[in-house]
């Protein structure tokens, strides 16, 4: 058994970059995730080939990481939501570049400016592209610290594998709390890079990082080719929680610290009788589509447990094909939705399913 | 037959699209030669920008990344401080490098980070088909200064190596112009040093190359030749801004 160290979520993700290899670390300071970039600042200069700089801006920021991505080392951003829109250009560029990266977002409420208050209002930035063009980001969300780290290493190795830059979808809470957690064993990556950008050394035909396709048919390739490994992405890589689903009539979908709190009002409503169950996506892109689909054959309906004012219960409905009725459970700006509030719309669900029966 | 002049190994045998009479092909050929002269190319990156040389990429047959508009120099930074062996170089317009790059070229400068910038300053979006450059003159008529640049709404041009200069980090920034042969000399000599001191390991070198733009400018070839000369160059004037290697010596 691996021994636990307390830390807090921010710190979880850096030491496990860390260890994922990743030596190359870009950032700017913003709240909530201000502790990540703190860990990476004392740590990279002290390692061997460590590369620590903080960005005169977020577009900076993510631009130098299109540069270590184009050769092909592992390389991070981290940042909060005002932050990561400014990023969006430069994640377009790595995503049209067909380049790995990993790009940290620990979300705070908005729009705007917003608040510094935990948020999953990013949803649709970061699940439906974020940037110009036709793209996905493999996004992951973490419901604890213990995820935080096991997503980081696992965002790197994703992104390698698919060319495609990946997202740590946070939060401020995850960000911010402090849980004991087994770091990962430390690893490297192992796939070969053929396409990066090192120097031809005078024995290869030279290597060119690019999104620039001026011929129409050329660049729709591209896209076609990209979409291509989506799929296989779409197949291969859907990761969620199925928790108390066997005997479930009802379904609540949350992900990140609503499926946590979720958890709770699900062990309350099941000692007065409800058999609620949770599907948590880990992955958000790719959705666990299938997962939603086949609870809708079983269930009575679904509550969508969000930060936000609404936007994975989108997902939600596509994916159960409009056969049963999802309710939204929400608070947004910053707030956090309670163990009563979800009850209550889960009880206001079930009797408007059932009628008078109850 | 003797050849006395050829194509530079380090530019590839792709044909350049580039308007006749563009002086990019003189400034590729500068770099190219530079990176041979080296023997550089294979360590070499270059960055291509967003603007006409958008495509440089197919012309340098070193590895090559292109940017986003304005942000060579941040992806420079990424490549040289992953890759600190190797020799990178940025080729950036005007309204790439002193307008929407305004912030990446003067802390990318300020960090005295060891990579090269060849900017090409011909004070014109040409591209995009003749707007109003940051570096476009007082009164000068283009797409979007239809009656002329007027300096109270549209502002001053910016002088890149007076305002890059005023910096403490930057190793060396000179500003050359290729409107004649004495000129092209001067800019090849530069370019090579440019190169000549990433190679050393000294830092953020930027040549400012003034250039012409006949298209865009309305002008036959020689005629915008002849405008660099005399409107131009009065307002950019050439020579060495800042030369930290040249200082170091003073100072002993």
């Amino acid at each position: 058994m691996t021994e636990k160290v307390l830390m807090k979520g921010n710190e979880a993700i850096a030491e496990a970059a860390l260890r994922s290899g990743c030596l190359h670390y870009f950032g700017y300071p913003i709240t909530p995730q201000t502790e990540l970039t703190a860990y990476m600042a004392k740590r990279l200069p002290k390692m061997e080939g460590g590369v620590f700089l903080q960005a005169e801006s977020e577009i900076s920021a993510i631009n130098m990481v299109y540069g270590v991505a184009s050769t092909g080392k592992r390389v991070m951003t981290s940042s909060s939501s005002p932050g990561v829109s400014l990023k969006q250009e430069g994640i377009s560029y790595i995503a049209g570049s067909d380049l790995p990266a990993v790009i940290v977002n620990v979300q705070r409420g908005g729009p705007g400016l917003g608040g510094i208050q935990p948020s999953q209002s990013d949803y649709f930035q970061a699940t439906k592209g974020g940037g110009h063009g036709d793209y996905h980001l493999i996004v992951l969300t973490p419901s604890s610290v213990q995820e935080m780290a096991d997503l980081t290493s696992l965002a790197f190795d994703l992104a390698d594998k698919y060319r495609c830059p990946a997202m740590l979808l946070a939060d401020g809470t995850m960000g911010q709390m402090m849980e004991p957690v087994a770091l990962p064993e430390p690893h490297m990556g192992t796939v070969e890079k053929p396409w990066a950008v090192t120097g031809t050394q005078m024995k290869r035909k030279h290597n060119v990082v690019n999104s620039l396709y001026l011929q129409p048919e050329v660049l729709e390739k591209t896209n076609f080719e990209r979409f291509e490994r989506y799929r296989q992405i779409e197949e291969n890589e859907v990761r969620y929680e199925s928790y108390l689903m066997d005997d479930a009539e009802y379904c609540i979908v949350a992900f990140g610290i609503a499926a946590r709190v979720a958890k709770n009002a699900i062990t309350m409503m099941r000692k007065d009788g409800l058999k609620v169950g949770l599907i948590r996506p880990i992955t958000v892109w790719p959705f666990p589509k299938k997962a939603i689909r086949e609870a809708a054959d079983k269930v009575k309906g679904f509550v969508s447990v969000e930060l936000s004012m609404g936007q994975m219960i989108e997902d939600v409905r596509l994916a159960e094909e409009c056969r049963r009725p999802v309710v939204l459970c929400n608070r947004a700006g910053g707030m956090i939705p309670g163990v009563d509030q979800i009850i209550a719309v889960t009880k206001d669900l079930v009797s408007s399913v059932e009628g008078g029966a109850r | 037959m003797a050849i006395v002049f050829q194509k530079p190994a380090s530019l590839t045998d792709k044909e350049l699209h580039y308007c006749p009479g563009c002086p990019h092909g003189i400034i590729h050929r500068l770099v190219a030669q530079a990176i041979d002269a080296l023997g550089i190319e294979g360590k070499t990156i270059g960055v291509a920008p967003v603007g006409c040389a958008v495509m440089a990429y197919d012309y340098f047959s070193c590895d090559m990344v292109e940017a986003a508009h304005g942000r060579a120099p941040a992806v420079a930074t990424g490549l040289k401080r992953s890759l600190p062996e190797n020799v990178i170089f940025t080729y950036q317009g005007d309204g790439d490098l002193a307008s929407i790059g305004m912030a990446e070229t003067v802390h990318a400068a300020t960090r005295n980070e060891n990579i090269t910038i060849i900017f090409v300053n011909n004070a014109i979006y040409g591209m995009t088909g003749g707007q109003m450059a940051p570096t476009s003159l007082p009164g000068q008529v283009t797409q979007t200064s239809p009656y002329g640049r007027d300096v109270r709404t549209q502002g001053y041009p910016i002088r890149v190596c007076e305002l890059l200069s005023a910096l403490d980090a930057p190793y060396y920034i000179e500003r050359v112009a290729v409107n004649n042969v004495k000129n092209v000399n001067a800019a090849k000599k530069a370019i090579e040093k440019a190169f000549r001191n990433q190679i050393e390991g000294k830092g953020f070198s930027l040549i400012e190359v003034v250039s012409a733009c006949p298209t865009n400018w309305g002008m036959t070839p020689q005629k915008a030749l002849q405008w660099v000369e005399d409107k131009m160059i009065p307002y950019y004037p050439l020579g060495v801004f800042k030369d930290r290697g040249a200082e170091a010596k003073e100072a002993n």
